[in-house]
């Protein structure tokens, strides 16, 4: 069942004497619960398509459905809102109370849930995401990661379906980003769609799909696997590989048969060794 | 260095007077400055730095901390305290030299006005000391609230109040590294006279604006996104309940006034 | 143009609670024309450590030689230390402030009074280094360029005062796949056409790349100082700190685990490449 439908979503920003085509013929579907990585460079159109999925901003042409409610419905904003939820790059630029647990209260708040039920919700959404004991601190005297995993309570605290994740270790450190990559997949495991941007090529491993945007469209739809093993089409978007599928490729490329692109070390290391 | 500056100075605890409802610790307050105008005899004022003196020993701040909230204070205390006593017109003189004129009244009035500030502070550096700046602006809105009535945006003032507080050490933070990067670029900030010294800081402000509305901008979006539309149909997490506390410490300070009406 | 730091020692806020050691003992000396990286996790001191070499900050404790001068005694001429050290902190693209990217950039040389006529030759060599269009951009303001180009334009503005060391704090950190490769390749150029780097980074791939030298530092003090290969064989040290191995490294580790030969020395991509064709023979095509 698809949770997110968009179809042939166009927008195009207006500056004072040109205009921007931002998305041009957008149409991509994603399944309840599963885990979808989009990558491509800045510039590709991925930011704007994330906002798009929570009705920030709305197609010039083309449509977004979200949980059956198209994102045009004005009457449907807040309720598109509640379903996704989205986590942006800049942790500081997200967080809105002084008070780590009243930032998390802010989203429940603002839908109208009753007190008590907000208290329990922000102390589940801590707990989810390991931040439990840092309840009553500052936001400011947090770490990146730490203020990134508050950011995604705020967002759990909404009982969201679906979370956009627009660049969310894009600003971290890599300890940072080991913890809201770890806690992005756990949410992922208990039933969470995800639809993670990124320009960590490393974290589209982790993915069911990568999608590849280049100016404002999708080159290319399919498995992590499906998606490495394509050098042209990686090349063409002007991404880069990890450096193990790299090596893969320039293996491959003096003639050895290297077989099916690796995911991960270790099926590398092994493939090299069954040659050798 | 720049970056421990605390806002209001909120001394974290779990005393007995933090834990009193901000709404009934802002009423206390006024009431408490009231009470100070009112007491004027040495009784009267004696029961107000008693009462003040309790207060901080229930709330388990360090004195110290109380003291120095008077420190940038002092100055003016001192200045009013000079200014009173030598320039008192009339009164029994006590002594006198050159044109200066020392009279009891001026003196006694002197020492009642700088009583009367010190008294003063005290008692605001304690509601500050104690009171978590989310839970003033909460205890704020919630006081106001009645004015909502004729159309005064209570909820956005208070929710802007709560985003300059989330704000101001993040843009502390920045202010000194975009000092430093400027600084590395041949840049100086503490020399040179007055009008050098403010084009001087073109370098710094502008980055520092140009980041403010940034940060602004991807805060609305952030904002938006959880589902933020101002304060209608908003609940919240915390409610606030006056307890018993709420209103022993009320019945205090009613009688104290009671007490100074009555001459005191 | 060497700089030699000895037993710098740097502790913030003496004297009240929060009082702690961000530089704790560290002496290092810094040859010409090296490619210097630092690594360490947030918190371990680097950038207070870049601060104390630029004379940013002043030490605790211990010195700073700048070709032999000691920059914290009395009457160094600060202005002069500017064209000796250029540092680029991280998004230094939040620096810019003129209303013309040829301003923004001519606003360093300036400032350490280089002459007008020779500013905008200058101007153009540091905008050339850092592949920026000068005809094509140099009016515009520096707040309508994209993110990549803002980056490079700021470091034009630390490189046309032509200091004969680049201290850079997280160059590429949040650019995307292109524009961090494209700085990485201007980078590694400026320090082959001479300059000496150095650079703070989380990505050890990066240094496993181009580095002469690694720094480790941890919990305020240094724990290894070694040409790249020998650090990256410690992978107990660097994991036992929370830093991780670059990629060849852990590739070639999973090799050696397998029984395969491969030498220490390999941290590069390339070198991999060569040992690996080495081990499985010819290809059958």
């Amino acid at each position: 069942m698809a949770i997110v439908k968009a179809k042939d979503v166009t927008y195009s920003y207006t500056g004072e004497n040109n205009i921007t085509i931002a998305l041009s013929g957008i149409t991509m579907s994603v399944k309840k619960g599963e885990f979808v990585v989009i990558i491509g460079h800045n510039g590709s159109g991925k930011s704007t398509f994330a906002k798009h999925i929570n009705a920030l901003f709305l197609p010039d042409a083309g449509s977004v459905v979200v949980a059956g409610m198209d994102t045009k419905d004005e009457s449907k904003v807040w309720d598109i809102r509640e379903c996704a939820g989205m986590v942006f790059q800049n942790p500081d630029n997200q967080l809105v109370a002084t008070i780590v647990e009243e930032d998390v209260a802010f989203g429940p708040e603002n839908i109208g849930v009753p007190p008590k039920e907000i208290r329990l919700r922000v102390d589940t959404a801590l707990e989810a995401v390991g931040m439990s004991e840092y309840k009553l601190r500052a936001p400011h005297m947090l770490s990146g990661g730490q203020k990134q995993r508050v950011a995604i309570a705020g967002v759990l605290a909404m009982h969201p379906e679906i979370i956009v994740f627009d660049e969310p270790t894009a600003m971290l450190d890599p300890e940072g980003r080991a913890e809201v990559l770890d806690t992005i997949t756990a949410l992922n495991a208990e039933g969470k769609t995800i639809i993670l941007i990124t320009h960590y090529m490393e974290e589209a491993l982790y993915a069911d799909r990568v999608i590849v945007m280049t100016g404002g469209q999708i080159a290319f739809d399919g498995t992590p696997r499906e998606v490495f093993s394509n050098e042209a089409a990686m090349t063409r978007a002007g991404l880069s590989f990890p450096p193990h599928i790299a090596l893969f490729h320039r293996l491959k490329n003096k003639g050895y048969d290297m077989g099916e692109c690796p995911l991960h070390i270790e099926e590398l290391v092994d493939r090299i060794c069954q040659l050798s | 260095m720049i970056k421990n500056v605390t806002l209001g100075q909120y001394f974290p605890g779990d005393s007995i007077i933090h834990r009193l409802d901000p709404r009934m610790k802002l009423l206390l307050v006024i009431a408490v400055i009231v009470l100070i105008f009112m007491a004027d005899t040495l009784v009267g004022n004696l029961v107000v730095l008693a009462f003040l003196f309790l207060t901080i020993l229930l709330s388990r701040v360090n004195a110290i901390l109380v003291l120095r909230g008077l420190k940038p204070l002092w100055f003016v205390i001192t200045l009013m305290f000079v200014l009173n006593t030598f320039f008192y017109s009339g009164g029994t003189e006590l002594f006198s030299f050159w044109v200066l004129r020392v009279t009891e009244e001026g003196l006694h009035n002197a020492i009642r006005l700088a009583v009367r500030l010190i008294y003063l502070i005290t008692a605001t550096t304690m509601l500050t000391l104690t009171t978590s700046p989310i839970a003033l602006t909460d205890g704020l809105e919630r006081l106001m609230a009645p004015l909502k009535v004729v159309r005064f945006p209570v909820h956005e003032l208070a929710m802007m109040m709560t985003i300059a507080m989330r704000f101001i050490p993040t843009l502390l933070e920045e202010t000194d590294k975009i000092m430093k990067a400027q600084t590395a670029r041949g840049a100086e900030f503490d020399s040179g006279n007055v009008i050098r010294r403010a084009t001087g800081m073109v370098p710094l402000l502008v980055p520092l604006f140009v980041s403010a509305f940034r940060r602004a901008d991807e805060l609305a979006f952030a904002m938006e996104s959880r589902c933020y539309h101002g304060g209608e149909g908003r609940t919240r997490m915390k409610i606030l309940h006056m307890r018993y506390p709420d209103i022993i410490s009320a019945a205090v300070v009613a009688g104290l006034i009671v007490f100074a009406a009555m001459g005191y | 143009m060497s700089i030699e730091l000895k037993n710098l020692t740097y502790t913030y806020m003496p004297g009240t609670p929060f009082e702690a050691k961000a530089v704790d003992d560290i002496s290092v000396s810094i040859k010409n024309g090296e490619f210097l990286g630092i690594i360490g996790h947030t918190g371990s001191g680097k950038t207070t450590l870049i601060g104390l070499m630029a004379g940013l900050l002043k030490p605790t404790s211990g010195t700073v030689l700048i070709n032999g001068e000691d920059i914290g005694k009395k009457g160094y001429d600060r202005k002069n230390l500017r064209r000796h050290i250029g540092v680029v902190f991280q998004y230094p693209e939040h620096q810019l402030f003129e209303e013309t990217v040829y301003k923004d950039i001519a606003f360093g040389p300036g400032k350490i009074g280089v002459p007008g006529d020779e500013t905008e030759k200058r101007v153009r060599h540091a905008m050339a280094l850092m592949e920026l269009d000068f005809d094509g951009i140099k009016e515009l303001s520096p707040f309508e360029l994209s993110g990549g180009q803002k980056r490079r334009v700021a470091i034009a503005g630390v490189l046309a005062m032509e200091p004969e060391v680049l201290i850079l704090d997280e160059p590429v950190a949040g650019l995307d796949p292109k524009g961090r490769r494209h700085l990485m390749q201007l980078i590694t150029r400026l320090n082959s056409e001479g300059k000496t780097i150095i650079m703070i980074t989380h990505s050890m791939d990066d240094l496993a790349e181009n580095a002469q030298r690694v720094v480790v530092l941890n919990g305020a003090k240094m724990v290894m100082d070694d040409v790249p290969c020998k650090v990256f064989s410690n992978e107990q040290v660097l994991r036992d700190i929370g830093l991780d191995l670059p990629y060849v490294a852990k590739i070639a580790a999973g090799l050696r685990s397998k029984g395969k030969t491969v030498p220490q020395s390999v941290i590069r991509l390339d070198d991999l490449e060569d040992c690996v064709t080495k081990m499985m023979g010819k290809s059958n095509d």
